[in-house]
């Protein structure tokens, strides 16, 4: 045959078997990958950040849209969102730096620091977002 | 336990002076990224203790806010500090998800680099501008 015998099987992916679909994934996964998600919903908020922050230095008109925005109640669950990423993104990664320190990697203990970390951070965003400013 | 003074000389001495161990300046920028990360804790709860009361304020009073010098200094510092680890965590988002290397993984690094300079920039000229202009 002139052409190349092996370019049919050569260019087609491997075959990979399903495993995010079949496998639950445990606790400290989840964790991990919600850190990573917080992180990258911090990250837009950010940038949010930044314009509203522009518009408070600039432009009066283009700031009263932005109060409108976050007097809107579909504002107020953005924010609630937000502040429940911090305080998530945060607890998980002072996890990471005590780690980083060298402690915590037995079973019993990362499956303590687990729910601190989630039930910790679920509480800081309720009481911050109900208590200390109730009005948010 | 890992945290005396091996942790911040990973080289031979020789290794430091050359310059090229296979991490290169590896393990500094992980004891800096660590540094900025230890940084954040604070400047986070006081950033969501002061600023978010001024969630729904109007433009005057954000200003006012500002004003002071010490609500501007730590203004500044959570927020450059925070895009600093926003542009280190997306760099290991990157660095995980193009594993084969390419183009396309080096521009997406330069390009994280390049927005979150842009927005460092925007953010300290914003806030100055509010606190120092009469």
């Amino acid at each position: 045959m002139a052409e190349n015998p092996t370019a049919k099987t050569k260019n087609r992916p491997r075959p990979v078997s399903p495993h995010l679909q079949i496998y639950r994934l445990p606790l400290t996964a989840l964790t991990s990958i919600s850190h990573r998600a917080s992180g990258l919903i911090l990250g837009a908020g950010m940038i949010i950040q930044v314009a509203w922050l522009w518009a408070a230095a600039t432009n009066a008109e283009y700031f009263a849209w932005w109060q409108g925005y976050f007097s809107s109640s579909f504002g107020r669950v953005c924010v609630f969102f937000w502040v429940f990423a911090m305080f998530y993104h945060m607890a998980a990664g002072i996890r990471h730096l005590v780690w980083d320190a060298g402690f915590g990697f037995e079973k019993a203990s990362y499956r303590v620091t687990n729910w601190v970390v989630i039930l910790g951070a679920a509480a800081l965003a309720l009481i911050t977002f109900f208590a200390i400013y109730p009005k948010l | 336990m890992f945290m005396k003074q091996e942790i911040l000389a990973f080289r031979s001495p020789l290794g430091r002076v050359r310059g090229r161990g296979s991490a290169r300046e590896g393990a500094h920028h992980w004891w800096m990224v660590k540094l900025s990360s230890l940084a954040l804790v604070p400047l986070t709860i006081w950033f969501i203790l002061s600023v978010l009361q001024l969630v729904g304020a109007d433009q005057a009073s954000v200003q006012a806010w500002l004003k002071n010098p010490f609500h501007a200094v730590g203004m500044l510092l959570f927020l450059c500090f925070g895009l600093q680890h926003s542009s280190d965590g997306i760099q290991v988002v990157i660095e995980d998800y193009f594993r084969a290397g390419g183009w396309l993984k080096i521009a997406c690094l330069i390009l994280n680099k390049v927005v979150h300079l842009f927005l460092v920039i925007l953010v300290i000229f914003a806030v100055l501008l509010i606190a120092l202009k009469g």
